[in-house]
Protein backbone atom coordinates (compact mmCIF):
# COMPACT_ATOMS: atom_id res chain seq x y z
CA UNK A 1 0.00 0.00 0.00
CA UNK A 2 1.32 3.23 -0.75
CA UNK A 3 -0.11 6.35 0.23
CA UNK A 4 -0.63 7.70 -3.53
CA UNK A 5 -4.31 8.56 -3.92
CA UNK A 6 -3.73 7.22 -7.62
CA UNK A 7 -1.48 5.47 -9.22
CA UNK A 8 -1.25 4.77 -12.90
CA UNK A 9 1.36 2.03 -14.06
CA UNK A 10 2.31 1.20 -17.41
CA UNK A 11 -0.99 1.81 -18.84
CA UNK A 12 -1.39 0.51 -22.52
CA UNK A 13 -5.00 0.65 -24.29
CA UNK A 14 -5.26 -0.25 -27.80
CA UNK A 15 -8.50 0.24 -29.87
CA UNK A 16 -7.82 -2.64 -32.18
CA UNK A 17 -4.80 -2.40 -33.76
CA UNK A 18 -4.26 1.62 -32.51
CA UNK A 19 -2.14 1.84 -29.76
CA UNK A 20 -3.37 4.80 -27.87
CA UNK A 21 -1.46 5.01 -24.78
CA UNK A 22 1.47 2.81 -24.67
CA UNK A 23 2.93 2.74 -21.30
CA UNK A 24 1.75 5.45 -19.59
CA UNK A 25 3.18 5.97 -15.45
CA UNK A 26 1.76 8.66 -13.36
CA UNK A 27 0.95 8.89 -9.85
CA UNK A 28 -0.85 11.57 -7.82
CA UNK A 29 -1.13 12.41 -3.63
CA UNK A 30 -4.24 14.22 -2.24
CA UNK A 31 -4.67 17.32 -2.96
CA UNK A 32 -2.83 17.71 -5.92
CA UNK A 33 -4.56 19.70 -8.83
CA UNK A 34 -2.77 17.94 -12.19
CA UNK A 35 -3.19 19.08 -15.70
CA UNK A 36 -2.83 17.00 -18.67
CA UNK A 37 -2.15 18.61 -21.85
CA UNK A 38 -1.21 17.63 -25.49
CA UNK A 39 -2.49 17.84 -28.99
CA UNK A 40 -5.72 16.02 -29.75
CA UNK A 41 -4.88 12.02 -30.27
CA UNK A 42 -2.12 12.08 -27.94
CA UNK A 43 -4.36 9.76 -25.48
CA UNK A 44 -5.03 12.41 -22.58
CA UNK A 45 -8.88 12.25 -23.19
CA UNK A 46 -8.23 8.51 -23.34
CA UNK A 47 -6.23 7.94 -20.12
CA UNK A 48 -8.97 9.57 -17.84
CA UNK A 49 -11.47 7.69 -19.18
CA UNK A 50 -9.73 4.33 -18.51
CA UNK A 51 -9.19 5.99 -14.79
CA UNK A 52 -12.84 5.38 -14.09
CA UNK A 53 -12.99 2.20 -16.25
CA UNK A 54 -15.31 4.06 -19.41
CA UNK A 55 -12.47 2.63 -21.32
CA UNK A 56 -11.68 -0.63 -20.61
CA UNK A 57 -7.62 -1.17 -21.06
CA UNK A 58 -4.97 -4.26 -22.38
CA UNK A 59 -2.08 -3.68 -19.87
CA UNK A 60 -1.14 -2.21 -16.27
CA UNK A 61 -2.87 -1.37 -13.45
CA UNK A 62 -4.67 1.81 -12.57
CA UNK A 63 -5.36 2.48 -8.73
CA UNK A 64 -7.22 4.69 -6.34
CA UNK A 65 -6.73 5.35 -2.74
CA UNK A 66 -4.69 1.50 -2.98
CA UNK A 67 -7.50 -0.25 -4.69
CA UNK A 68 -7.17 -1.55 -7.88
CA UNK A 69 -9.53 -0.16 -10.56
CA UNK A 70 -11.90 -2.62 -12.81
CA UNK A 71 -9.24 -5.77 -13.24
CA UNK A 72 -7.62 -7.96 -10.68
CA UNK A 73 -5.57 -10.66 -11.26
CA UNK A 74 -7.11 -14.56 -10.31
CA UNK A 75 -4.67 -17.13 -10.77
CA UNK A 76 -1.97 -15.73 -12.51
CA UNK A 77 -4.83 -14.61 -15.26
CA UNK A 78 -6.12 -10.49 -15.57
CA UNK A 79 -10.02 -10.64 -14.78
CA UNK A 80 -12.15 -7.52 -15.16
CA UNK A 81 -14.27 -7.06 -12.00
CA UNK A 82 -18.14 -7.70 -11.70
CA UNK A 83 -19.94 -4.96 -12.76
CA UNK A 84 -21.06 -4.13 -9.55
CA UNK A 85 -17.88 -3.76 -8.21
CA UNK A 86 -16.97 -1.76 -11.45
CA UNK A 87 -19.88 0.27 -10.46
CA UNK A 88 -18.98 0.86 -7.00
CA UNK A 89 -15.27 1.81 -7.90
CA UNK A 90 -16.16 4.30 -10.49
CA UNK A 91 -18.45 6.13 -7.55
CA UNK A 92 -14.53 6.88 -6.26
CA UNK A 93 -14.00 9.47 -9.03
CA UNK A 94 -16.39 12.17 -10.43
CA UNK A 95 -16.20 12.81 -13.34
CA UNK A 96 -17.38 16.16 -15.24
CA UNK A 97 -17.48 15.77 -19.52
CA UNK A 98 -17.06 18.08 -22.00
CA UNK A 99 -20.76 18.00 -23.23
CA UNK A 100 -21.59 18.34 -19.65
CA UNK A 101 -24.32 14.97 -20.06
CA UNK A 102 -27.02 16.42 -17.45
CA UNK A 103 -29.66 13.97 -17.80
CA UNK A 104 -32.29 16.34 -20.15
CA UNK A 105 -35.79 14.97 -18.00
CA UNK A 106 -34.31 15.79 -14.87
CA UNK A 107 -34.61 19.28 -12.67
CA UNK A 108 -31.13 20.13 -11.68
CA UNK A 109 -31.60 18.94 -8.00
CA UNK A 110 -33.16 15.92 -9.15
CA UNK A 111 -29.87 15.34 -11.61
CA UNK A 112 -27.39 15.71 -8.12
CA UNK A 113 -29.90 13.95 -6.44
CA UNK A 114 -30.35 10.54 -8.62
CA UNK A 115 -26.62 9.33 -7.52
CA UNK A 116 -27.11 10.61 -3.92
CA UNK A 117 -30.21 8.20 -3.43
CA UNK A 118 -29.80 5.22 -5.96
CA UNK A 119 -26.02 4.64 -5.10
CA UNK A 120 -25.33 6.30 -1.53
CA UNK A 121 -29.04 5.21 -0.36
CA UNK A 122 -29.86 8.21 1.00
CA UNK A 123 -33.27 9.54 2.04
CA UNK A 124 -34.69 12.42 -0.51
CA UNK A 125 -34.56 14.87 1.98
CA UNK A 126 -30.60 14.13 2.66
CA UNK A 127 -30.17 14.46 -1.19
CA UNK A 128 -32.53 17.28 -1.62
CA UNK A 129 -30.51 19.22 0.98
CA UNK A 130 -26.65 18.20 -0.13
CA UNK A 131 -27.82 18.96 -4.06
CA UNK A 132 -29.06 22.83 -2.82
CA UNK A 133 -26.15 23.12 -1.07
CA UNK A 134 -23.88 22.02 -4.03
CA UNK A 135 -25.86 24.30 -6.37
CA UNK A 136 -25.09 26.86 -4.01
CA UNK A 137 -21.74 26.43 -4.26
CA UNK A 138 -21.77 26.70 -7.78
CA UNK A 139 -24.12 29.82 -7.42
CA UNK A 140 -27.13 27.96 -9.18
CA UNK A 141 -29.54 27.35 -6.14
CA UNK A 142 -32.25 29.64 -7.94
CA UNK A 143 -31.76 27.13 -10.59
CA UNK A 144 -32.58 24.02 -8.96
CA UNK A 145 -36.56 22.87 -10.20
CA UNK A 146 -34.72 24.34 -13.94
CA UNK A 147 -34.51 21.13 -16.56
CA UNK A 148 -31.49 21.30 -18.09
CA UNK A 149 -32.70 22.38 -21.15
CA UNK A 150 -33.50 25.80 -19.61
CA UNK A 151 -30.23 26.31 -18.58
CA UNK A 152 -26.82 28.20 -20.48
CA UNK A 153 -23.92 25.82 -21.37
CA UNK A 154 -22.43 27.11 -18.50
CA UNK A 155 -25.34 26.78 -15.80
CA UNK A 156 -25.32 23.05 -16.94
CA UNK A 157 -21.56 22.40 -16.91
CA UNK A 158 -21.40 23.45 -13.22
CA UNK A 159 -24.50 21.46 -12.36
CA UNK A 160 -22.55 18.65 -14.13
CA UNK A 161 -19.86 19.32 -11.67
CA UNK A 162 -22.08 19.49 -8.72
CA UNK A 163 -23.85 16.68 -9.40
CA UNK A 164 -19.73 14.76 -9.56
CA UNK A 165 -19.35 16.26 -6.50
CA UNK A 166 -22.00 15.76 -4.47
CA UNK A 167 -21.16 12.20 -4.96
CA UNK A 168 -17.54 13.02 -2.73
CA UNK A 169 -15.68 11.74 -4.57
CA UNK A 170 -12.06 11.06 -3.99
CA UNK A 171 -10.46 12.27 -6.98
CA UNK A 172 -12.68 14.63 -9.42
CA UNK A 173 -11.93 13.92 -13.35
CA UNK A 174 -12.15 16.97 -15.54
CA UNK A 175 -12.57 15.83 -19.43
CA UNK A 176 -12.36 19.42 -21.43
CA UNK A 177 -15.00 20.82 -19.98
CA UNK A 178 -15.13 24.22 -21.39
CA UNK A 179 -14.60 23.17 -25.00
CA UNK A 180 -18.02 22.97 -26.11
CA UNK A 181 -18.86 26.40 -24.23
CA UNK A 182 -19.63 30.04 -25.62
CA UNK A 183 -16.33 31.49 -24.98
CA UNK A 184 -18.05 33.71 -22.38
CA UNK A 185 -19.39 31.32 -20.48
CA UNK A 186 -15.84 29.13 -19.76
CA UNK A 187 -15.00 31.49 -17.11
CA UNK A 188 -17.99 30.97 -14.98
CA UNK A 189 -16.80 26.95 -14.63
CA UNK A 190 -13.14 27.93 -14.43
CA UNK A 191 -14.18 29.69 -11.39
CA UNK A 192 -16.09 26.94 -10.21
CA UNK A 193 -13.26 24.63 -10.54
CA UNK A 194 -10.89 27.04 -9.21
CA UNK A 195 -12.57 27.20 -5.82
CA UNK A 196 -12.83 23.71 -5.92
CA UNK A 197 -8.97 23.62 -6.28
CA UNK A 198 -8.53 25.82 -3.58
CA UNK A 199 -10.76 23.80 -1.08
CA UNK A 200 -8.16 21.02 -1.55
CA UNK A 201 -10.00 19.03 -4.24
CA UNK A 202 -7.66 16.40 -5.80
CA UNK A 203 -8.24 17.15 -9.89
CA UNK A 204 -7.10 15.47 -13.05
CA UNK A 205 -7.93 17.91 -15.44
CA UNK A 206 -8.32 17.53 -19.30
CA UNK A 207 -7.97 20.79 -20.77
CA UNK A 208 -6.95 23.11 -23.79
CA UNK A 209 -6.70 25.95 -21.63
CA UNK A 210 -3.14 27.04 -21.23
CA UNK A 211 -3.52 30.43 -19.15
CA UNK A 212 -6.05 28.07 -16.55
CA UNK A 213 -3.91 24.72 -16.69
CA UNK A 214 -0.97 27.09 -16.09
CA UNK A 215 -2.72 29.16 -12.80
CA UNK A 216 -4.75 26.86 -11.13
CA UNK A 217 -3.10 23.11 -10.99
CA UNK A 218 0.19 22.48 -9.18
CA UNK A 219 1.28 19.57 -11.72
CA UNK A 220 1.03 19.95 -15.75
CA UNK A 221 1.38 16.22 -17.76
CA UNK A 222 2.27 16.82 -21.77
CA UNK A 223 0.95 14.16 -23.46
CA UNK A 224 2.75 13.23 -26.59
CA UNK A 225 1.71 9.98 -29.06
CA UNK A 226 0.34 7.79 -26.05
CA UNK A 227 2.96 8.57 -23.93
CA UNK A 228 3.88 11.27 -21.10
CA UNK A 229 6.31 13.61 -22.75
CA UNK A 230 7.08 15.84 -20.20
CA UNK A 231 5.93 16.79 -16.63
CA UNK A 232 6.61 19.15 -14.20
CA UNK A 233 5.34 22.25 -12.06
CA UNK A 234 3.94 24.32 -14.82
CA UNK A 235 6.50 27.38 -14.17
CA UNK A 236 8.84 25.03 -15.66
CA UNK A 237 6.79 23.65 -18.10
CA UNK A 238 5.36 26.42 -19.38
CA UNK A 239 8.62 28.73 -19.54
CA UNK A 240 11.03 26.69 -20.26
CA UNK A 241 9.91 23.26 -21.91
CA UNK A 242 12.49 20.66 -21.86
CA UNK A 243 11.61 18.81 -25.37
CA UNK A 244 11.09 20.80 -28.01
CA UNK A 245 7.85 18.81 -28.82
CA UNK A 246 6.51 20.41 -25.71
CA UNK A 247 7.56 23.98 -27.43
CA UNK A 248 5.62 23.57 -30.49
CA UNK A 249 2.87 23.06 -28.71
CA UNK A 250 2.90 25.90 -26.65
CA UNK A 251 3.61 27.96 -29.24
CA UNK A 252 0.37 27.14 -31.31
CA UNK A 253 -1.76 27.01 -28.21
CA UNK A 254 -3.23 29.92 -26.48
CA UNK A 255 -0.46 30.08 -23.77
CA UNK A 256 1.03 33.02 -24.26
CA UNK B 1 -79.75 7.93 -49.10
CA UNK B 2 -82.98 7.72 -46.74
CA UNK B 3 -82.06 8.76 -43.60
CA UNK B 4 -85.44 7.79 -41.49
CA UNK B 5 -85.05 4.23 -43.57
CA UNK B 6 -80.96 3.79 -42.08
CA UNK B 7 -81.70 5.21 -38.40
CA UNK B 8 -84.55 2.39 -38.31
CA UNK B 9 -82.42 -0.47 -39.58
CA UNK B 10 -79.40 1.08 -37.21
CA UNK B 11 -81.50 0.84 -34.31
CA UNK B 12 -82.92 -2.69 -34.91
CA UNK B 13 -78.90 -3.44 -35.51
CA UNK B 14 -77.78 -1.48 -32.36
CA UNK B 15 -77.04 -5.08 -30.24
CA UNK B 16 -74.62 -6.64 -32.90
CA UNK B 17 -73.21 -3.31 -34.22
CA UNK B 18 -72.50 -2.72 -30.26
CA UNK B 19 -71.21 -6.52 -29.95
CA UNK B 20 -69.12 -6.26 -32.74
CA UNK B 21 -67.30 -2.79 -31.82
CA UNK B 22 -66.44 -4.57 -28.02
CA UNK B 23 -65.27 -7.23 -29.87
CA UNK B 24 -62.66 -4.69 -31.94
CA UNK B 25 -61.86 -2.87 -28.92
CA UNK B 26 -60.70 -5.60 -26.97
CA UNK B 27 -59.15 -7.40 -29.81
CA UNK B 28 -56.86 -4.32 -30.45
CA UNK B 29 -56.06 -3.84 -26.35
CA UNK B 30 -55.20 -7.31 -26.01
CA UNK B 31 -53.12 -6.91 -29.54
CA UNK B 32 -51.66 -4.05 -28.36
CA UNK B 33 -50.72 -4.87 -24.51
CA UNK B 34 -49.53 -8.23 -25.63
CA UNK B 35 -47.72 -7.12 -28.57
CA UNK B 36 -46.55 -3.64 -26.49
CA UNK B 37 -44.98 -6.30 -23.77
CA UNK B 38 -43.28 -8.31 -25.99
CA UNK B 39 -41.90 -5.48 -28.04
CA UNK B 40 -40.15 -4.16 -24.87
CA UNK B 41 -38.48 -7.61 -24.53
CA UNK B 42 -37.70 -7.41 -28.30
CA UNK B 43 -36.46 -3.76 -28.13
CA UNK B 44 -34.45 -4.51 -25.64
CA UNK B 45 -32.86 -7.72 -26.91
CA UNK B 46 -31.78 -5.88 -30.58
CA UNK B 47 -30.30 -3.51 -28.66
CA UNK B 48 -28.15 -4.61 -25.69
CA UNK B 49 -29.04 -8.60 -26.21
CA UNK B 50 -25.54 -10.84 -26.75
CA UNK B 51 -24.96 -11.29 -30.30
CA UNK B 52 -26.58 -14.49 -31.30
CA UNK B 53 -29.91 -13.50 -29.47
CA UNK B 54 -29.59 -10.14 -31.40
CA UNK B 55 -29.37 -12.26 -34.47
CA UNK B 56 -32.58 -14.58 -33.84
CA UNK B 57 -34.53 -11.52 -32.73
CA UNK B 58 -33.39 -9.62 -35.63
CA UNK B 59 -34.86 -12.75 -37.75
CA UNK B 60 -37.76 -12.46 -35.92
CA UNK B 61 -38.67 -8.88 -36.38
CA UNK B 62 -37.73 -8.58 -39.87
CA UNK B 63 -39.67 -11.88 -40.92
CA UNK B 64 -42.87 -10.59 -39.13
CA UNK B 65 -42.27 -6.97 -40.54
CA UNK B 66 -42.21 -8.50 -44.33
CA UNK B 67 -45.19 -10.44 -43.86
CA UNK B 68 -48.40 -8.76 -44.52
CA UNK B 69 -50.57 -9.29 -41.62
CA UNK B 70 -53.51 -11.12 -43.20
CA UNK B 71 -50.80 -13.72 -43.74
CA UNK B 72 -49.97 -13.69 -40.19
CA UNK B 73 -53.93 -14.02 -39.03
CA UNK B 74 -54.47 -16.83 -41.47
CA UNK B 75 -51.08 -18.70 -40.36
CA UNK B 76 -51.65 -18.55 -36.72
CA UNK B 77 -55.53 -19.93 -37.49
CA UNK B 78 -54.66 -22.53 -39.86
CA UNK B 79 -51.27 -24.04 -39.54
CA UNK B 80 -51.00 -23.54 -35.74
CA UNK B 81 -53.79 -25.91 -35.21
CA UNK B 82 -51.57 -29.01 -37.81
CA UNK B 83 -48.66 -28.72 -35.13
CA UNK B 84 -51.44 -29.45 -32.69
CA UNK B 85 -51.85 -25.38 -31.33
CA UNK B 86 -55.58 -25.60 -31.02
CA UNK B 87 -56.54 -21.84 -31.05
CA UNK B 88 -59.94 -20.64 -31.15
CA UNK B 89 -60.73 -17.27 -34.25
CA UNK B 90 -60.89 -15.34 -31.58
CA UNK B 91 -56.92 -16.00 -29.45
CA UNK B 92 -55.50 -16.92 -33.43
CA UNK B 93 -56.58 -13.26 -34.09
CA UNK B 94 -55.24 -11.67 -30.99
CA UNK B 95 -51.78 -13.97 -31.37
CA UNK B 96 -51.37 -13.05 -34.65
CA UNK B 97 -51.57 -9.01 -34.38
CA UNK B 98 -49.62 -9.48 -31.12
CA UNK B 99 -46.66 -11.06 -33.23
CA UNK B 100 -47.22 -8.43 -35.83
CA UNK B 101 -47.09 -5.16 -32.69
CA UNK B 102 -44.25 -7.05 -31.19
CA UNK B 103 -41.97 -6.35 -34.27
CA UNK B 104 -43.05 -2.93 -34.92
CA UNK B 105 -42.98 -2.19 -31.23
CA UNK B 106 -39.59 -4.15 -30.71
CA UNK B 107 -37.85 -1.90 -33.60
CA UNK B 108 -39.52 1.38 -32.24
CA UNK B 109 -37.95 1.19 -28.55
CA UNK B 110 -34.27 0.20 -30.42
CA UNK B 111 -34.52 3.03 -32.50
CA UNK B 112 -35.52 5.42 -28.95
CA UNK B 113 -33.01 3.42 -27.04
CA UNK B 114 -30.06 4.09 -30.21
CA UNK B 115 -30.82 7.72 -30.07
CA UNK B 116 -30.15 8.40 -26.74
CA UNK B 117 -26.66 9.72 -26.63
CA UNK B 118 -23.87 7.32 -25.37
CA UNK B 119 -22.95 10.38 -22.47
CA UNK B 120 -25.82 9.68 -21.24
CA UNK B 121 -24.68 6.48 -20.44
CA UNK B 122 -21.65 7.50 -19.43
CA UNK B 123 -22.63 10.19 -16.89
CA UNK B 124 -24.63 7.22 -14.93
CA UNK B 125 -22.00 5.36 -14.85
CA UNK B 126 -19.70 7.83 -13.91
CA UNK B 127 -21.93 8.66 -10.26
CA UNK B 128 -22.08 4.71 -9.71
CA UNK B 129 -25.22 3.88 -11.15
CA UNK B 130 -25.46 0.19 -12.43
CA UNK B 131 -27.35 -1.05 -15.83
CA UNK B 132 -30.03 -2.03 -14.38
CA UNK B 133 -30.69 1.78 -12.36
CA UNK B 134 -29.31 3.17 -15.54
CA UNK B 135 -32.07 1.69 -17.72
CA UNK B 136 -34.53 2.11 -15.19
CA UNK B 137 -33.76 6.06 -14.39
CA UNK B 138 -32.39 7.64 -16.94
CA UNK B 139 -32.76 5.23 -20.43
CA UNK B 140 -36.21 4.06 -20.15
CA UNK B 141 -37.84 7.47 -19.27
CA UNK B 142 -35.99 9.59 -22.29
CA UNK B 143 -36.55 6.48 -24.64
CA UNK B 144 -40.40 6.55 -23.47
CA UNK B 145 -40.43 10.25 -24.24
CA UNK B 146 -39.30 9.18 -28.05
CA UNK B 147 -41.70 5.68 -28.24
CA UNK B 148 -44.92 7.72 -27.68
CA UNK B 149 -45.68 9.44 -31.27
CA UNK B 150 -44.48 6.23 -33.47
CA UNK B 151 -46.51 3.99 -30.52
CA UNK B 152 -49.84 5.54 -31.09
CA UNK B 153 -49.78 5.12 -34.69
CA UNK B 154 -48.84 1.15 -34.09
CA UNK B 155 -51.64 0.89 -31.81
CA UNK B 156 -53.94 2.69 -34.63
CA UNK B 157 -52.53 0.22 -36.81
CA UNK B 158 -53.48 -2.42 -34.95
CA UNK B 159 -57.26 -1.16 -34.46
CA UNK B 160 -57.15 -1.32 -38.12
CA UNK B 161 -55.31 -4.41 -39.11
CA UNK B 162 -58.27 -6.34 -35.94
CA UNK B 163 -60.46 -6.26 -39.37
CA UNK B 164 -58.94 -8.72 -41.20
CA UNK B 165 -59.71 -11.35 -38.14
CA UNK B 166 -63.38 -11.23 -40.20
CA UNK B 167 -61.57 -13.31 -43.02
CA UNK B 168 -61.47 -16.21 -39.96
CA UNK B 169 -65.06 -15.80 -38.84
CA UNK B 170 -64.05 -13.51 -35.73
CA UNK B 171 -67.66 -11.69 -35.74
CA UNK B 172 -65.99 -8.09 -35.04
CA UNK B 173 -67.25 -4.80 -36.20
CA UNK B 174 -66.62 -5.26 -39.44
CA UNK B 175 -67.40 -8.68 -39.64
CA UNK B 176 -71.18 -7.71 -37.79
CA UNK B 177 -71.23 -4.69 -40.65
CA UNK B 178 -71.28 -7.03 -43.12
CA UNK B 179 -73.93 -9.03 -41.51
CA UNK B 180 -76.29 -6.23 -41.57
CA UNK B 181 -75.47 -5.26 -44.97
CA UNK B 182 -76.03 -8.11 -46.56
CA UNK B 183 -79.72 -8.49 -44.78
CA UNK B 184 -80.54 -4.62 -45.34
CA UNK B 185 -78.65 -3.97 -48.82
CA UNK B 186 -77.61 -0.63 -47.59
CA UNK B 187 -73.79 -1.08 -48.23
CA UNK B 188 -72.97 2.94 -48.30
CA UNK B 189 -74.88 3.39 -45.00
CA UNK B 190 -73.51 1.28 -42.75
CA UNK B 191 -69.90 1.02 -44.80
CA UNK B 192 -69.82 4.76 -43.65
CA UNK B 193 -70.84 4.05 -40.01
CA UNK B 194 -68.36 1.67 -39.66
CA UNK B 195 -65.96 3.79 -40.58
CA UNK B 196 -66.55 6.58 -38.61
CA UNK B 197 -66.81 3.95 -35.68
CA UNK B 198 -62.74 3.16 -36.47
CA UNK B 199 -62.14 7.06 -36.66
CA UNK B 200 -63.89 7.49 -33.25
CA UNK B 201 -61.15 4.75 -31.57
CA UNK B 202 -58.44 5.55 -33.82
CA UNK B 203 -59.28 9.40 -32.69
CA UNK B 204 -59.40 8.73 -29.10
CA UNK B 205 -56.07 6.85 -28.84
CA UNK B 206 -54.15 9.98 -30.82
CA UNK B 207 -55.84 12.24 -28.45
CA UNK B 208 -54.84 10.05 -25.49
CA UNK B 209 -51.23 9.81 -26.84
CA UNK B 210 -51.40 13.58 -27.24
CA UNK B 211 -52.03 13.67 -23.46
CA UNK B 212 -49.72 11.34 -22.31
CA UNK B 213 -46.91 13.35 -24.64
CA UNK B 214 -48.14 16.84 -22.98
CA UNK B 215 -47.84 15.79 -19.45
CA UNK B 216 -44.06 14.00 -19.93
CA UNK B 217 -42.88 16.72 -22.30
CA UNK B 218 -39.61 18.15 -20.95
CA UNK B 219 -39.80 21.79 -20.51
CA UNK B 220 -36.90 23.69 -22.07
Amino acid sequence: MSNNLLEIRDLHKSYGDVEVLKGVNCTMTQGDVISVIGSSGSGKTTMLRCINMLEEFQGGTISIDGQEIGYEMVGGQRRRKSEKEIARQRALTGMAFQQFNLFPHMTAARNIMLGLMKVKKLSKEEARSIAEKWLDRVGLRSRADNFPGQLSGGQQQRVAIARAIAMNPKLMLFDEVTSALDPELVNEVLQVIKTLAQDGMSMLLVTHEMRFAYEVSNRVIFMNQGRIGEEGNPREMFHKPKSERLAEFLKTSSFG
Amino acid sequence: MDIAHFLDILWLARIPILKGLGVTISISLLAICFGTILGVFVGLALTYGVRPLRWIVRGYTDFIRGTPVLVLVLASYYVLGTIGLDLGPFQAGVLALAVFCSSHVGEIVRGALQSIPKGQTEAAKAIGLTFPQTFAYVLGPQALRQILPAWVNTAAEMVKASTLLSIIGVAELLLRTQEIISRAFMSLEFYLFAGLLYFVINYAIERFGRYVERKTAVPS
